[in-house]
């Protein structure tokens, strides 16, 4: 454990040096990111003033709010895509990895996580002038703060799981990119990331449920502006854990059959 | 004295799919693909004791790259025994990788962006080095590769050559019992390589490490290895000494003179293989030397007169067409 401990903390350590090297470069990134969400939230504010003042029980107030916080779970959640992996195995760099005495997996999550160190810093600012300009309706309990600190990295791992499946699928073919492309639009619409899932129709928000989306994406949001009891706080919670649990075990048992097929062909 | 590394009939095949140009060929591939098996390695068999240094020597697509990469874990061989300090590599033992290491020569793993310092201090961390034993291996290799000045700059910073000895002082912390080296000069300039061959010997040395060795550079193989193993085509070809193999495959020497008048007709003793001003350079069959150097010497009066065995690689060239009849 000690030994693990010390891995993630230097992996994070080498990971913060390297993303200040070019804040510059990092705060554009973001920007680039905001317009997304920016989109989303002038769309719905428009109309749930048309509808009188709310759509689906959110004001432009808690809409702003909602995917203000969307920024910032959006910089959580981001993991090595399967673009990465792509990349990795072309480059070399897996084979590096791979001769490591720790699984690669652990490279990734800590390297990412060092990252989100540096981005949480960056989106500081940027989500104070977001706040100025929208006027979110944010007000939070202690418990939704700790809660949700909770959520956004457990959806850090299941994004990484669940995106670490899907980048081990490189080891079948090098042409993952439709795959990813596919996966992308069933997480927009199950996620929470397009619009609350509240205001999706009734067999949506069912069958978000049972995908990992949602516990990567909307229910974090959710914990902070979403008003939940606190038994759905903690269910979400569980849901959360479950995904990590048998999204880790599924990687580790793939990851067995995977990697006998690895021809190292980037070197 | 037991093997630390065993290679029985080790085979890696892989299936390539292939089919013939244009349409017709790509629509019928859609249906029924057609695969070809290539042997990239063939049954080879090879044992390696503990300290030795071997050069393990072959032209592009031997196999070469592909026996290190079995050996090292990353590859999964097809069929064959294959034991690492008792270790069956694929099986990826951490406690196996830790007293590995495989260093490529167009291969890196120090972060770019940062000073070497900071990713010295990652692989502390990956192989769980105490802090203590690190520092005194880290100062020890910086000292030994004269990289003092330098350990604090960027690596984007450093030249090639620089950022392949931080490779080495990065890839050797862990003090690896056994090295797999990939083309670890390829590059480099004379001086860099000298000085990277002189760290390599001097490792080995220090620690009794195994060291296995590929490089197209014959400078490495002279200077490092006693015992080389040829490989092509995935099959063994020779396996003993460097000097075994100069003898029992070079069939011709060099001897060199300086000559008053180089424009002088010389084929009759040899093939002239190069004039320098007065001094001339030509190729002689090994079992006539002894009398082309006494016909040299009484009827042209040459001054200067050197024997010396043919180039390394003219050598290895020479196993290849000698045995690729064989293989074919």
């Amino acid at each position: 454990m000690k030994r693990y401990f010390d891995f993630y903390t230097s992996m994070m350590r080498v990971s913060v040096l390297e993303q200040w090297q070019y804040p510059i470069a990092n705060y554009f990134y973001m920007i680039g990111m905001l317009a997304e969400p920016v989109i989303y939230m002038v769309v719905w504010s428009a109309v749930a003033e048309q509808q009188g003042g709310s759509v689906g029980g959110y004001t432009p107030g808690s809409l702003a709010a909602y995917y203000i916080v969307w920024t910032l779970v959006r910089q959580m959640n981001i993991a090595f895509t399967p673009y990465g992996w792509e990349w990795r195995i072309r480059q070399g760099r897996l084979s590096m990895s791979l001769l490591r005495p720790m699984h690669p997996l652990h490279e990734d999550v800590a390297f990412f996580a060092g990252w989100k160190v540096v981005m949480i810093i960056l989106w500081i600012p940027l989500a104070l002038v977001l706040s100025l300009i929208f006027k979110p309706d944010l007000n939070p309990t202690l418990l939704d703060g700790v809660i949700f600190f909770v959520a956004i990295w457990m959806a850090y791992l299941i994004r990484t799981v669940t995106l670490s499946l899907l980048g081990m699928v490189t080891f079948w073919t090098t042409r993952v990119s439709a795959l990813f492309e596919l996966y992308f639009a069933a997480e927009l619409i199950l996620s929470g990331r397009l619009v609350p899932l509240s205001l999706m129709p009734d067999w949506v928000q069912r069958a978000a449920w049972f995908f990992p989306f949602r516990w990567a994406f909307g229910y974090p949001i959710e914990v902070l502006v979403g008003n939940m009891s606190v038994n759905d706080l903690f269910i979400g919670l569980g849901m959360q854990f479950v995904w990590v649990f048998f999204g880790a075990v599924f990687v580790s048992q793939i990851w067995k059959i995977a990697i006998r097929r690895f021809s190292a062909v980037g070197g | 004295m037991p093997s630390v590394i065993s290679i029985s009939k080790l085979a890696k095949h892989y299936q390539v799919p292939e089919r013939e140009a244009g349409l017709k060929a790509a629509a019928k591939g859609l249906f029924k693909r057609t695969y070809k098996t290539v042997k990239a390695v063939d049954e080879i068999s090879f044992d390696i004791q503990p300290g030795e240094v071997v050069g393990f020597l072959g032209p592009n697509g031997a196999g070469k790259t592909t026996t290190l990469k079995m050996l090292s874990g990353l590859l999964h061989p097809t069929s064959g025994g294959l034991s690492v300090l008792g270790y069956e590599p694929a099986k990826r033992n951490h406690d196996y990788l830790r007293q590995i290491t495989l260093v490529m020569g167009n291969r890196n793993q120090l972060s770019w962006d940062l000073p070497a310092l900071d990713s010295f201090d990652l692989q502390r961390a990956i192989y769980s080095i105490p802090t203590d034993e690190f520092k005194r291996t880290r100062d020890e290799f910086v000292e030994l590769l004269e990289l003092r000045d330098l350990v604090q700059k960027p690596v984007r910073n450093l030249s090639l050559g620089e950022r392949m000895k931080m490779e080495f002082v990065g890839a050797l912390l862990h003090k690896p019992k056994i090295l797999f080296l990939d083309e670890p000069t390829l590059g480099l300039d004379v001086t860099m390589q000298k000085r990277i061959r002189s760290f390599v010997a001097e490792y080995n040395k220090r620690y009794g490490a195994t060291v296995l060795l590929t490089s197209h550079y014959m400078a490495d193989v002279e200077a490092l290895c006693r015992r080389v193993i040829v490989i092509h085509h995935g099959r063994l070809l020779f396996d003993g000494d460097l000097a075994a193999l100069v003898e029992k495959f070079s069939a011709f020497k060099t001897v060199g003179f300086t000559l008053d008048n180089p424009a002088a007709d010389l084929s009759q003793y040899g093939d002239v293989v190069s004039i320098d001003g007065s001094r001339v350079m030509m190729r002689v069959p090994k079992e006539k030397t002894s009398a082309v150097t006494s016909r040299l010497l009484t009827e042209l009066s040459v001054d200067d007169l050197t024997v010396e065995a043919a180039p390394i690689e003219d050598v290895i060239e020479s196993v290849f067409a000698v045995r690729k009849e064989a293989l074919e």
